[in-house]
């Protein structure tokens, strides 16, 4: 067994005074597919946000491939480049086309030529299917559209690791599964992620794992198979039957 | 007729399109909608049309009609000699139009003043025009080697050294500065009831001025070798070429990038060369004109243009400190602003005129007009930077956070995702900014520079040209070109607003 691709252990973190992740430990192998879910304010985002250091934590320690992120946030850089990210909101970049959104980065984080980065970027806006829109800007897109080229962008930087934070909360239910088959074409190919999500759907189908958070802490992991069927904490119970009706 | 009462509707026939009605749509359409559509519009057409008749139909008439255009002297425009009412008066304008445009520029050297303003048109027109390439050599070239030029063009005069002697003379101001307060201090303990630990301390920083002094010995020491030489700033000129290009290319990362950076960097120094020889700046350079002979326009320009470029960096940078996080950065971006903002311009500029030289060491004298645009492009900077705060506070959190998840820096991020976003939001306020300075200009003619405005009050002096309509013809006349200017900004903001918002059409 190889040493897990993302480790958390021991991880704490506090707003001012309020205690929002408390002793969270997790560790992710690599090409595994985590699903997290859990009732709003519970601490999810804010999980999978320490990961590449959009939010600081107090105590405790991320190690992502190798590299230590402690609470002094030394290697934060480093450890973005391996880490791809997600959002609910997309963040496409408004002022940039499609495919200067996706060239962007490789082209000044990691110093590769414009014609290479743009063929790559081309490359990925293939796999999501949306290659004869690159010129157009993300204003102009459907929303599915923007979330599926904000997964192109986050591919184009070669991650290690994907991070998606309620990537399918924005959408309207149409386009929800335009974005969820991306996802799942991404998990077939062995992409290790970490998928914040109400989609319980994506994650019988697609997860290794459920983590279900409450308060700031991990209250049960399990395969989807026994977190559906046969959940242990009373929370996740009440959770579930909440949410699966 | 469908009956759209039933509770179930299927819908056989699709309606095809018909034309709109005539009388909505062209000429008549537009009479009958938004002049005439009710008693409200009907009044304020008709007061439309009696603002025109009382305010345009005038003009014309003072500006053209009852125009006079040709005569030596005030008499030409008199209604006595001229058998009608006289308007505007157009010889006046014709025989003061070099001091309006020059000010007391010596008439031999104007030929300086028209190739410095050819110079700036050939290479600011391409840079306002997005389709033409290159855009970055332009830049470089208008806003780097066209202030240098401009300077050595209209002020004149030429340069001993180059880079090595500059720095050296800094360093040596610094030094003799410190040595000089230290001196001061030891001065104050004689009379001092803290005698002797004001004697130490004065002591302790006349020896650092003093330690100072021998640091930058190698480099007072080279510079007088070469000032010694006789051989002008060219021996300067190289060491400094060959210092930058060294320090260019380690810096850069050495032979791994390539040798790009290396070939820019000789290119500039090389053009830097040309153009030194080209307008003899090692031989002395142009004869010089003093700014106290420069007026008009030209000083106009010159003010509006230098505060323009030097407030919105200056801006920028204020706008981002009153973000930061670092305490003392924001602090110093606060009180900046609030305190230029607080302050009128005419007191900056009158504080900068009179009182800012007894602040200075003896020795160091600022040009009068230097002052004026250090004044201008300070106070504008404060209003740029709040303008800017407010694009900066438009742009999304999740912006900055897509870039740095991406892995850019924070320096990445903000020039290359929050700034270019900030500033689209702000272009209409940042051009407003614009053509206030380039009207606040005329406040210079307080503190004896001569703007246009100020030219043109001089020239009503003139008893050769006193008739009733010369000071109306003057103002007109500078209204004109003032409203040339500020419009052609407002248009052209109007075109890079509707240019860079592509992306909000959808």
């Amino acid at each position: 067994m190889t040493d897990p691709i993302v480790k958390i252990s021991g991880l704490n973190k506090w707003y001012g005074e309020f205690h929002v992740l408390r002793d969270i430990d997790l560790a992710v192998n690599k090409g595994e597919r985590i699903v997290i879910c859990g009732p709003s304010g519970s601490g999810k985002s804010t999980l999978i946000r320490c990961i590449n250091a959009l939010e600081e934590f107090q105590e405790g320690e991320i190690v992502v491939d190798g590299i230590e992120l402690g609470p002094n946030l030394k290697h934060v850089d480093a450890v973005r480049r391996e880490v791809g990210m997600v959002f609910q909101s997309f963040n496409l970049f408004p002022h940039l086309t499609v495919l200067d959104n996706c060239t962007l980065a490789p082209i000044w984080v990691r110093n590769i030529p414009k014609k290479d980065a743009e063929a790559t970027a081309m490359k990925f806006l293939e796999r999501v299917k949306i290659p004869h829109q690159a010129n157009k800007f993300p204003g102009q897109m459907s929303g599915g559209q923007q979330q599926r080229v904000a997964i192109a962008r986050a591919l184009t930087m070669n991650p290690k690791v994907m991070l998606f934070d309620e990537p399918t909360s924005a959408l309207d239910p149409e386009m929800v599964k335009e974005v969820l088959d991306t996802m799942v074409d991404l998990a077939e190919e062995g992409m290790t992620m970490l998928v914040v999500t109400h989609e319980m759907g994506f994650a019988k189908e697609v997860a290794n794992r459920v983590v279900f958070m409450d308060a700031g802490q991990i209250i049960e992991a399990n395969t989807p198979k026994e977190f559906f069927a046969a959940p242990q904490h009373a929370r996740t119970k009440l959770f579930l039957s909440q949410i699966l009706r | 007729m469908t009956d759209i009462a039933a509770s179930s509707f299927v819908r056989q026939d699709l309606v095809s399109e018909r034309a709109a009605p005539v009388k909505t749509t062209g000429f008549v359409g537009f009479v009958r909608t938004r002049l005439l559509n009710s008693p409200t519009n009907i009044l304020l057409t008709i007061l439309g049309l009696l603002l025109v008749w009382y305010i345009v139909v005038p003009s014309i008439k003072f500006l053209l009609v009852d125009a006079v255009w040709s005569g030596n002297d005030r008499t030409a425009c008199l209604a006595e000699n001229a058998g009608r009412p006289v308007g505007a008066c157009w010889p006046f304008i014709q025989a003061k139009s070099t001091q309006l445009f020059y000010g007391f520029y010596p008439e031999a050297e104007r030929w300086r003043v028209n190739l410095t303003f050819a110079l700036g048109a050939v290479l600011l027109l391409p840079l306002l025009i997005p389709r033409l390439p290159a855009k970055s050599v332009n830049a470089g070239l208008f806003f780097l080697a066209f202030p240098a030029v401009a300077f050595f063009l209209l002020h004149g005069g030429g340069i001993a050294g180059f880079g090595v002697s500059w720095v050296a003379g800094l360093l040596q101001l610094f030094a003799d500065s410190i040595s000089g307060a230290g001196e001061a201090v030891v001065g104050l303990s004689k009379t001092s009831a803290a005698g002797p630990a004001l004697w130490a301390i004065g002591s302790a920083i006349v020896l650092v001025g003093t330690l100072l002094h021998w640091v930058i010995f190698p480099l007072t020491w080279l510079r007088d070798q070469m000032l010694a030489s006789g051989q002008g700033p060219w021996p300067d000129f190289l060491i400094t070429a060959v210092i930058v290009s060294v320090i260019l290319f380690v810096l850069g990362g050495g032979a791994r990038v390539g040798s790009r950076p290396l070939i820019t960097c000789l290119a500039t120094f090389a053009g830097i060369a040309a153009v030194i020889k080209l307008m003899g700046l090692d031989r002395g350079g142009l004869p010089i004109v003093d700014t106290r002979l420069w007026g008009g326009l030209l000083v106009t320009l010159v003010i509006a243009i230098t505060g323009i470029v030097a407030s919105l960096p200056i801006g920028v940078a204020l706008a981002l400190g009153r973000r930061s996080t670092i305490p003392l950065i924001r602090i110093f971006s606060i009180t900046y602003i609030e305190f230029w903002r607080g302050v009128p311009l005419i007191t900056v500029l009158f504080f900068a005129t009179y009182m800012l030289p007894l602040f200075l060491p003896g020795n160091f004298t600022v040009d009068g007009l230097v002052r004026a645009l250090i004044g201008v492009s300070l106070f504008t900077g404060a209003y740029q930077a709040e303008n800017l705060r407010g694009g900066l506070a438009a742009v999304p959190r999740g912006q900055g956070e897509a870039a740095s998840a991406l892995g850019l820096s924070w320096w990445k991020t903000t020039s290359l995702i929050v700034l270019p976003q900030a500033l689209r939001h702000v272009i209409p306020a940042i051009v407003n900014s614009f053509i206030s300075l380039f009207k606040d200009t005329s406040l210079v003619s307080i503190v004896a520079l001569f703007d246009l405005l100020g030219s043109l009050r001089a020239s009503f002096a003139d008893p050769v040209w006193t008739t009733p309509s010369t000071a109306f013809t003057g103002f007109a006349f500078t209204g004109i070109i003032y409203f040339i200017f500020c419009f052609g900004m407002s248009r052209y903001s109007l075109f890079v607003e509707h240019r860079l918002n592509a992306h909000r059409r959808n």
